[in-house]
């Protein structure tokens, strides 16, 4: 069995009102010199296979279908062992 | 003149788009099933409002790839009129039956409040009713529903008058103070370029029977059942 660890962010340039309401948490904290703070997903998908260019392009159509949302989202991905 | 009203699980504004087409229009009106292939012999689909799939993974995201949105996009594409009203305009969306993205609000609150629009575009089978630059009042109520497209995408709609609703203030005037969630440009609604198929994040039909106190959304809704009239005939 292969995992496949996929990060969804929104693309850059994007506004990520999260991102900045997490920042404002960690600065009303007292945490300083913080750039920039971006939330995006991830999501583990245990995958039925060894074999690991099966799962790269299988989780590529995942993202391409339904993980990511190309307008606004950029992905990523690695595959483990489970 | 038989309109549907396309249900998935999560849906929760459906019940009131029918009521405006069964009591308000007074016009058949039937509910279609996520599931569903074949969508029978509507003239017009309603997608509602509420939160399709839990609004797991985004608002839209999962409910895109149902079965009836196929037959939803074969629909679109031979000229039918579709509506998508708040999660039904993050549907539309991400089915990419319309440009753009919905994200959440700018200020992260989920915003329910009585909302005034301008109406940008009356040349249309949703807005014929109304008047270009009128202010119309209609509920909001999202968590993302603050639009956004590539700037070039943005020029080119509104240069072929795809925006048909723009936030404002009771007088009309769009800026950033009157923009609830931070849209692009203070877009509440847009058409594709076609014209056929509508996305917007107020509710007309929670401001079409006048017991509620608005009425201004009903003009959506008449404007598309007028259209319809005109062509396919009175009696059809």
């Amino acid at each position: 069995m292969l995992k496949a660890i996929v990060t969804v962010m929104l693309k850059k340039g994007i506004f990520d009102p999260q991102g900045r309401a997490v920042q404002n948490g960690l600065e009303s904290i007292g945490f300083e010199g913080i750039g920039s703070v971006r939330v995006g997903k991830q999501i583990e998908i245990v995958l039925d296979t060894q074999d690991q260019a099966n799962a790269e392009a299988s989780v590529h159509k995942m993202c391409d279908k339904m993980l990511a949302n190309p307008v606004v989202e950029s992905y990523s991905f690695e595959i483990v062992e489970a | 003149m038989n309109w549907g009203v396309l249900l998935f699980p999560g849906s929760n504004c459906a019940e009131d788009c029918f009521h405006v087409i069964d009591k308000v229009l007074g016009k058949p009106v039937t509910y279609l099933w996520h599931k569903d292939t074949d969508l029978g012999d509507v003239n017009a689909i309603i997608i509602p409002g509420g939160f399709s799939y839990g609004d797991h993974l985004r608002p839209g995201a999962i409910a895109h790839l149902s079965p009836a949105m196929t037959a939803v996009k074969e629909f679109a594409d031979k000229g039918g009129l579709v509506i998508g009203i708040c999660n039904g305009f993050q549907i539309l969306t991400e089915a990419r039956m319309l440009p753009g993205s919905l994200l959440q609000n700018k200020g992260i609150k989920f915003l329910c409040q009585d909302q005034t629009l301008r109406v940008e575009n009356a040349e249309t089978a949703f807005t014929s009713e109304y008047e270009t630059g009128a202010v119309v009042g209609f509920p909001i109520a999202h968590n993302e529903g603050n639009y956004y497209a590539k700037p070039k995408t943005i020029a080119e709609m509104e240069k072929n008058g795809q925006i048909l609703f723009r936030y404002c203030n009771a007088e009309g005037e769009v800026s950033d103070a009157t923009n609830p969630n931070g849209s692009i440009n203070s877009i509440a609604g847009i058409i594709n370029r076609t014209g056929n198929v509508v996305g917007m994040m107020p509710h007309p039909e929670r401001s079409s029977d006048a017991v509620l106190g608005l009425s201004d959304g009903k003009g959506v809704f008449i404007s598309m059942l007028k259209y319809l009239e005109e062509k396919h005939g009175l009696d059809h």
